[in-house]
């Protein structure tokens, strides 16, 4: 049997799994929390892990579509990058995946030599993943410092203007992106 | 080649966090989830004790020398004098019901921030100091000695509870965690803890009469300024009256309106109600000495909100007038609708508020006199007393969110949906286990809207923007509607961080934009300068 129909087989296991793994990275009251709650208004960290990592399990055995990857991987890098996470723990979760992979499989499946060369490909994939994390991560935590700018120029910009130092521009602000 | 083999790495790599009880968990200070310590010049001049320069981080808090003994008093004094305070120290179970409930909690993954929990870094003490029990057995019926240590780790996470009492709604015993909180923030103003968010509006409220610190030509200016972009958009000047002896009813809204984007908006639309309804009868003047109707001596302790909560009241007096119309803010009705009444009231030399248009009586506010401007303006519309243009609004897809205080702390749910759909074609609620009652907080609501904690802010906002996100991409939500300055101001960049594509607004923005004014010239912009739905160009 290959690779992708082993895993493909026993995917609900993995995406639970892998769920757990995030899970665990929170204390461990929270982690009882995020995975017993399953309304996604109640618990938006449970909620979005679960629909990210369904959603990046099927690239991973499908297209590799970068743009539906980003766009799922996005919504939990967000959340990670502004929770009391290091760099490396907030994406960390994303490398967990090989662990899990190798759990999946038995002690013969590492003796067939084509197995162990998918599983090299799919380490890659997982690897390209990781590195969409770190870039996503950086993307989130330069927007943070860009809204912590605004609003201090904003509060300064609006200082000038009640003292009636930049009277000749009423009504404009200053122009951030 | 020597040393670890890649899979005695891998086997070593723990991402996990340690597994310990939550006594044994030291506190960590995390730069973006705290706000910087007050002013010493702000805590001086309100005349609260031990003002000095001090920063959270740093080892060293420059405490006075007695503070153990300080807050030992202090805490005994709090549970003789509040009898609730008492009993939600002893009658808690543990239950749980609100643990997973608090936004912080759901935001952070911070166990500390469990209702229950937070509520136990005091109770501990509490046990400890003041039960048998707790005296003889310690630890084990869980007490603990209040140290240094003990002493900032409350005020890392009371200073990481907006007070939006969402936690309160779901306890059994009905335990008020926000009067756990504003105890803690109480104890900690006797040792000069306070935040500078809460600090300086505290000073320049008192002084001037605003947050701040806007001299009353200055409020006026501004509020001349929107009379101007007004004509200019509607080709409709109209006349504000300040400080107006023998005025019907005293107008007092949060300052943020009038100096903060997009409550400026808003600010415009409450003056163009006014200008509308004048030649029905209705009589209003804006105080440039009341000039705020938030109040964070809420934040800081029950004298210094009674205090500042007096001064609208005073300023009533003064002009005479008969009642008062209170703009869209948030805490203020808390402080009316609960705490006013036994503090600064009855107001007896008020009159019972009676719409001047429609003869309503407003009976829910017989003994504060103060009506909601929501209130309000569902029963002119209830009364068909405003001539309203909704397609005006047709660009906007409506979503609204119950700022915690009227909605919780009032119980104002209906009145602003119904004014919503009948200036907008468009609106669509959140899921129900995110409004009215169960509404998630901004995040950064009793002082805490401050630049350096945006962390802490994005993460307490984190279950009010997955609501937003899910109408958003569900029906298309493009505008966050509020009825509360912090959430005016907390709101946008929430939404810039987790929700792109939403934007915020009051309530009276969206009226002001349908409203037909007499005489207007032809609207092509809305009171932002956007163009109007068909006048694109």
């Amino acid at each position: 049997m290959r690779l992708d129909e082993l895993l493909t087989q026993k995917k609900t296991a993995i995406i639970d799994k892998w769920f757990d793994v995030v899970a665990d990275t929170y204390p461990a009251d929270t982690a009882g929390f995020i995975k017993r709650q399953k309304d996604p208004f109640a618990n938006p960290v449970g909620g979005t892990t679960q629909k990210s990592l369904t959603v990046l399990m099927d690239e991973l055995l499908g297209e590799m579509n970068h743009d539906k990857i980003d766009s799922f991987l996005d919504p939990i890098i967000r959340i990670r990058a502004v929770q009391d996470f290091t760099p490396s723990r907030a994406i960390s979760f994303v490398f967990s995946l090989k662990k899990i992979i190798r759990n999946q499989l038995n002690k013969s499946d590492f003796n067939d030599h084509r197995i162990l060369a998918e599983l090299f490909e799919f380490d890659l994939k997982i690897d390209l993943i990781g590195l969409t994390a770190f870039d996503i991560y950086m993307k989130c935590r330069e927007k943070i410092y860009q809204i912590k700018a605004n609003e201090e120029k904003n509060r300064t910009f609006s200082a000038f203007e009640r003292a009636g130092l930049i009277k000749e521009l009423p009504g404009s602000g200053p122009e951030l992106a | 080649m020597s040393g670890p083999k890649p899979n005695e790495l891998i086997e070593k790599i723990d991402y996990n966090p340690p597994q310990k009880g939550w006594m044994d968990v030291p506190v960590k200070i995390r730069k973006g989830m705290y706000c910087y310590a007050s002013n010493p010049k702000s805590v001086e001049y309100v005349h609260l004790p031990h003002a000095r320069p001090w920063n959270p981080l740093e080892e060293d808090w420059k405490l006075p020398d007695n503070w153990k003994e300080i807050v030992h008093n202090a805490f005994r004094e709090r549970l003789d004098r509040f009898r609730s305070f008492k009993v939600f120290m002893d009658i808690c179970v543990r239950c749980g019901a609100c643990a997973d409930k608090c936004h912080f909690f759901i935001g952070t993954g911070d166990p500390k921030n469990m209702p229950v929990l937070r509520a136990e870094l005091l109770r501990s003490v509490y046990r400890n100091d003041f039960t048998t029990a707790g005296k003889i057995l310690g630890k084990v019926a869980g007490a603990r000695e209040l140290t240094l240590d003990v002493l900032k780790e409350w005020w890392y996470y009371f200073f990481q509870c907006t007070e939006c009492r969402r936690c309160s709604v779901f306890c059994p015993y009905g335990i008020d965690t926000a009067e756990i909180t504003i105890m803690a923030r109480e104890i900690f103003n006797l040792l000069g803890l306070n935040i500078d968010w809460i600090a300086t509006p505290v000073a320049n409220c008192y002084r001037t009469g605003n947050h701040l610190g806007i001299q009353p030509h200055a409020f006026k200016e501004m509020i001349e300024f929107f009379v101007d972009d007004i004509e200019e958009k509607t080709g409709v000047k109209v006349e504000p009256s300040f400080n107006k002896k023998g005025a019907d009813i005293l107008f007092v809204t949060p300052s943020g309106d009038v100096f903060a984007d997009p409550g400026t908006y808003t600010a415009m639309g409450y003056l163009m109600l006014f200008h509308y309804l004048k030649e029905q009868g209705l009589n209003v003047t804006w105080s440039t000495y009341a000039s705020e109707g938030g109040n964070f001596g809420f934040f800081t302790s029950h004298e210094m909100m009674k205090r500042l909560n007096s001064k609208m009241y005073a300023e009533a007096k003064r002009l005479g007038v008969k009642w008062i119309l209170g703009g869209e803010c948030g805490h203020m009705w808390r402080v009316i609708n609960q705490y006013m009444d036994t503090m600064n009231g009855p107001a007896d030399f008020l009159e019972e508020p009676i719409s001047p248009i429609t003869g309503t009586k407003f009976t829910n506010a017989k003994s504060t006199k103060m009506v909601h401007l929501s209130e309000f303006t569902a029963d002119l519309i209830y009364h068909n007393k405003l001539k309203l243009d909704k397609s005006r609004n047709d660009n906007l897809i409506v979503t609204y969110h119950d700022s915690c205080n009227p909605a919780r702390g009032m119980g104002l749910f209906d009145e602003p949906r119904y004014v919503i759909n009948s200036v907008c074609n468009h609106f669509h609620d959140m899921p129900r286990n995110t409004i009215r009652e169960q509404t998630f907080c901004c995040g950064s609501g009793s002082g805490l809207n401050a630049g350096e904690d945006t962390e802490l802010r994005l993460c307490g906002g984190l279950p009010r923007a997955n609501a937003v996100k899910h109408v958003h991409e569900k029906f298309g939500v493009n505008m966050l509607a509020t009825i509360c300055a912090i959430d005016r101001a907390a709101l946008p960049p929430l939404m810039d961080y987790w929700v792109p594509g939403v934007g915020v607004t009051g309530l009276t923005e969206m009226v002001a934009n349908a409203l037909i004014m007499p005489g207007e010239a032809e609207r092509t912009t809305n009171l932002r300068g956007e163009p109007l739905p068909g006048m694109e160009e």
